[in-house]
């Protein structure tokens, strides 16, 4: 495959800057409600604070992967004597858990930067984090050349995977129908 | 469709178990927005004034505030509303933390408990699904560790939870409420929560909460955001270091405490200790503090950190935000240490951090004075500390002594006899205010002690100066960016304010002056507790991200409905009117409104009396401290004016 320049973006979390506030949840939700801003819940926003005072941890945990299937292990962390959730660190939108799917439709929710026409001078989440927890960087690197699976595309696997082909098929048939 | 607000309120009551879902109406947002407004226009028209603080008819509302959990920063106000049993009039606690949003999120905007439960219970609200559940395994719990408690059991750590500690469960007249970072504290909100048998409300939401115009709405909000960083990088110079920034005070990050330890009373609000901050004790504290911190937090959408977390050695972790860290210390003529060690066993008991260590201080007093004796005092340890936490411990538990003073200094000493009243000589409208005792009478100070329906300095002081800048060059210079003010008199009024001579304290604001001062600061604090948005962006801090000017926009963009400031300043006085109005009916009257005997050692009476006559007809009341009927009729308030008619509390034709 050919080589290409590409743009890698960074948000650097500094968790010792943290303080739990969720001004990111909240800013990402809004930004990618439609139309823009229109609502917010830090329900649908692609960083979720994992967020626990007593236990004085405060991790931002970005929305990653789509995963079709959830692994075949669990992760269970211990920090300071204190057992966390199964799988409460893990970035994937996971058919094991709620988190980092659309509460109504249960769409995965994946972090994009928020890419946008004209680009955001820096991710929304970061503007608003304005204690620098999250710092934004952007570099240059060569990569290899790979085809780009688009977000309709993602969001149709996981209902594929959720509800079978066929059912969807019918569904949308349905649906194209009605209109 | 209801923007910026959900436009469902959650009936719970306890005595049946009925639970509902209801409607608003949006009449009500156009004409109280929300919050301390709403809540105000429920208790008028729900809780008639013959209402007992322990009745199952008391309400205990929470609310959040109309621009609550949208992106406008530091919108994140619980406004808890019921019958004080310690004021007997209409209180209102405010909380920061996680609540309100959570609660709103959830899909509403008031959580309205009435009734009693007969047995301990819990509230778990998820989105629709809403459930009372038991919680005798939780009866006697710390209010941190309940919180924890609830959020293991029901196994979700993004659950946020209000909880009483043992002291509400007791009814002690100053319990809190305490959640996260935060607590509704004054006015003894808890003991209403506890009497209702409600240990606890667990809610998670995961609803959304939309804005009507969405552009306009999110500029706004960025606006504020960047002049917050703009205000945090610009401290205002020539006040000390807590005013010179926003927030509520930052009293977790600055150690320095010579103003507040030198300024301020210890023990039972007397003692001035002048020269008390030395190099050594600075060092000493310093160490403590620092020691103490692990982390300063914040509030729901807030970048600012007023909270901490506070871990010592021994002792599980908790939180703590503003002077609570000095109350204690204070009270026991102690050190910073101590006061941080208590100050957990008191936030899980669940008490108020003013009322609580003066009604301790107020009973050592009292013993030292042989008023109380030896034999009410059976038990006790003869160090100084292990007093306090002894009498600590009694009072959340309502043993021995501990039943008495559990109802807080004006009720105790009322009980105990034998001149214990001069002993509770800290109170407005029988509530404990901070510790201070001052010099010569200051008028704008003296309009808001005695008038402020809350009861709280805090909650109504602000945004302009406590003190003249000594050359007219730095008060130039202090107004040249100070677009906050609701008009450019107030601006004047600084530029003319002298430490000394013809234009100085306490003649000079004069009193129309003063009036126009403290009305503008009130108001402020009236449409943050409706709006929901914390006072430390606003009407607390000098030149705050919100103002008068601001706001208007902020609702209009937010919630659809076209509002100017004019009618902004509309809905504040209806909402202030109200407020008074419930009291007035509850037999609240211009003798209620006197702050401290001693506040000031220097008084002047007879411009007091002007003062106050000047203010209250400034506010719309007659000389007794009654609403007008005429100012209650240009509010749309007409039903006010009817039920004072019937009450005979205003003559008819009489206004
Ligand atoms: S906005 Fe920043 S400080 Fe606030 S919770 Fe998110 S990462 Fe932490
Ligand atoms: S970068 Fe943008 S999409 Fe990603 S979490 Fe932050 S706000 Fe959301
Ligand atoms: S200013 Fe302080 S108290 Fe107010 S919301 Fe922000 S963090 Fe909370």
């Amino acid at each position: 495959m050919a080589k290409t320049k590409k743009i890698i973006k960074t948000i650097k979390i500094d968790i010792e800057k943290c303080n739990g506030c969720r001004a990111c949840e909240v800013i990402c939700s809004a930004f990618h409600a439609n139309p823009r801003y229109s609502s917010n819940n830090p329900e649908r926003s692609r960083i979720r604070m994992i967020r626990e005072p007593l236990n004085d941890i405060y991790l931002p945990v970005y929305a990653g992967e789509y995963a079709p299937a959830e692994c075949m292990g669990r992760d269970i962390y211990v920090l300071d004597g204190r057992e966390y959730e199964e799988c409460a660190f893990c970035r994937a939108a996971c058919p094991s858990r709620d988190l980092f799917h659309e509460p109504d439709s249960g769409l995965p929710l994946k972090c994009d930067m928020c890419e946008d026409d004209p680009p955001q001078e820096e991710p929304l989440c970061v503007k608003w984090c304005i204690n620098d927890a999250l710092i934004y960087e952007v570099r240059e690197e060569e990569v290899e050349e790979e085809e780009d699976i688009d977000e309709v595309e993602i969001g149709l696997q996981s209902l594929v995977d959720k509800h079978g082909m066929q059912k969807l098929v019918e569904t949308i048939t349905r649906m194209s129908l009605k209109d | 469709m209801r923007y910026a607000e959900t436009g469902y309120n959650l009936e719970i009551d306890l005595s049946t178990g009925n639970i509902e879902k209801v409607e608003t109406d949006p009449k009500w947002t156009e004409l109280y927005l929300g919050g301390l407004g709403t809540n105000a226009k429920i208790m008028w028209d729900r809780v008639p004034p013959e209402t007992e603080p322990f009745s199952p008819d008391n309400l205990l509302i929470f609310s959040s505030g109309l621009l609550g959990a949208t992106p406008a920063v530091g919108a994140n106000r619980t406004i808890v509303t019921a019958i004080s049993p310690q004021t007997q009039f209409m209180a209102y606690s405010m909380m920061g933390g996680f609540f309100a949003s959570e609660m709103k999120y959830a899909g509403y905007d008031k959580i309205i408990i009435r009734g009693k439960s007969p047995k301990l219970v819990y509230l778990w609200i998820s989105d629709d699904k809403v459930e009372i559940r038991d919680a005798s395994h939780l009866a006697g719990k710390g209010a941190v560790e309940t919180q924890e408690l609830i959020k293991q059991e029901l196994k979700d750590m993004r659950i946020h939870v209000a909880a009483i500690g043992l002291a509400g469960e007791n009814r002690v007249f100053f319990a809190s409420i305490e959640q996260g970072r935060s607590s509704a504290s004054r006015q003894g909100l808890g003991a209403v929560m506890g009497d209702k048998g409600l240990k606890a409300i667990a809610i998670r939401g995961k609803k959304d909460i939309s804005i009507a115009r969405p552009e306009e709405y999110i500029k706004l909000c960025d606006d504020v955001m960047q002049y917050i960083q703009f205000r945090q990088a610009n401290p205002i110079p020539g006040v000390m270091p807590i005013l010179s920034i926003l927030g509520s005070p930052q009293e977790m990050l600055h150690v320095d405490e010579k103003w507040h330890t030198e300024n301020f009373v210890w023990g039972n609000a007397r003692v001035r200790r002048k020269g008390f901050w030395t190099e050594e004790i600075e060092k000493k504290w310093e160490e403590t503090q620092l020691g103490a911190r692990t982390r300063l937090i914040s509030c729901y959408n807030c970048p600012l950190k007023c909270g901490a977390t506070i871990s010592i050695p021994g002792i599980s972790r908790y939180m703590m935000k503003c002077f609570s860290k000095l109350t204690y210390t204070m009270a026991a003529f102690s050190d910073l240490d101590f006061g941080f060690r208590i100050a957990q066993r008191a936030t899980e008991y669940g008490i108020d951090g003013f009322s609580g260590p003066q009604v301790m201080a107020f009973a050592v007093e009292l013993k030292e004075a042989g008023i109380l004796t030896d034999k009410d005092f059976e038990g006790c340890p003869s160090d100084n500390e292990g007093r306090f936490y002894w009498l600590l411990d009694r009072i959340v538990r309502r043993e021995g002594i501990g039943e008495v003073l559990a109802d807080g200094t004006y009720w105790a000493a009322k009980k105990i006899g034998q001149g214990a009243e001069e002993f509770a000589h800290n109170n407005i409208r029988k509530h404990e205010q901070a510790p201070l005792k001052l010099g010569m009478i200051n008028p704008i100070y003296y309009l808001m002690y005695s008038t402020n329906e809350k009861s709280n300095i805090t909650q109504i002081e602000g945004q302009f100066p406590q003190a003249p800048y000594p050359e007219r060059e730095q008060r130039e210079e202090f107004v040249k960016d100070w677009f906050q003010v609701p008009n450019d008199r107030i601006k004047e009024y600084f530029l003319k304010w002298e430490p000394r001579g013809e234009f100085s304290m306490p003649y000079y604001p004069g009193i129309q002056e003063c009036c126009e001062i403290v009305d503008w600061m009130e108001r402020m604090h009236y449409i943050d507790d409706a709006v929901g948005v914390c006072a430390g962006l606003s009407s607390f801090p000098l030149k705050p991200p919100y103002h008068i000017h601001n706001y208007p926009n902020f609702v209009t963009a937010g919630t659809g409905i076209e509002i100017d400031e004019a009618e902004l300043v509309k809905i504040s006085k209806r909402n202030r009117q109200l407020v008074r109005a419930n009291n007035v009916r509850r037999g609240l009257r211009r003798a209620d409104d006197t702050p401290p005997e001693d506040h000031w050692k220097k008084r002047l009476p007879e411009y007091e009396k002007q003062l106050l006559d000047a203010y209250f007809e400034f506010k719309g009341w007659d000389m007794d401290g009654v609403p007008t009927k005429e100012s209650l009729q240009s509010l749309d308030l007409n039903y006010v004016v009817e039920d004072f008619e019937q009450r005979g509390i205003i003559k008819d034709g009489q206004d």
